[in-house]
């Protein structure tokens, strides 16, 4: 599946693109996919944590992607 | 009552204070954050906000519930700038207001801590000869 993904701070830099399809085979769950990207874009393998949202709340590696989500990569957060 | 403010304008200490103003309260709390003017040594010559603004306000508004519930927080307003900033400038103002002074700071320290764990919001510093995502890396 196409996953639409939405990128801020370090993630956008990263990804070089604040917003892409990115392609997922297999497991369609937070978990792969954060898996999946850090085989295509190492950089994110180095930060401090790494995390993502759906539908503006924090999801956990278990949560099944649905075609209609759009799914925002969260790097460590530095506000303050 | 919560006031919750993503702004990309300068942030008010009178405005949150005058937000949170309560007759019921023994003591008001006011957190202001300011850029600072170095980091490690190093010269900071402005830093960058940048904000997932629906997430943001949704997560401070999360933090400020929970300052009502656990401390009886009788007003709370966190406000928080995004765009650039220059040295003194200020990032982030947590008003709360309480019917004893003590909670009042605990609520107060707990807002602006898990601000920093929770809330979608970036810095990146600049430097003068270079810039940084911070706490992007171990």
């Amino acid at each position: 599946m196409d996953v639409k993904l939405v990128a801020f701070g370090i993630a956008k830099e990263i990804l070089n693109a604040s917003a892409l399809d990115f392609s997922l085979n297999g497991d369609h769950n937070i978990g792969s996919l954060k898996q999946a990207l850090i085989d295509r874009y190492p950089e994110f393998e180095k930060l401090r944590s790494l995390r993502f949202a759906v539908n503006e709340d924090y999801q956990d590696d278990s949560y099944s992607i649905q075609p209609t989500d759009e799914v925002v990569i969260i790097p460590p957060v530095s506000g303050g | 009552m919560i006031e919750i403010k993503v702004l990309d304008t300068p942030l008010s200490e009178k405005a949150c204070i005058d937000f949170v103003a309560d007759d019921a309260a023994g003591g008001t709390t006011v957190f202001v954050g300011t850029v600072r003017n170095q980091t490690k040594g190093k010269k900071v010559v402005r830093l960058e906000f940048e904000a997932y603004v629906p997430m943001a306000e949704k997560e401070m508004r999360k933090i400020a519930e929970q300052v009502e519930r656990k401390w009886d927080a009788l007003q709370i307003a966190i406000h928080h700038r995004v765009g650039v900033l220059d040295v003194g400038e200020i990032p982030v103002i947590i008003a709360v207001a309480t019917p004893h002074r003590k909670a009042a700071f605990e609520a107060c320290e707990y807002a602006i801590d898990t601000l920093k764990e929770t809330v979608p919001i970036w810095k990146k510093e600049i430097f003068e000869d270079g810039e940084v995502w911070v706490a992007a890396h171990p």
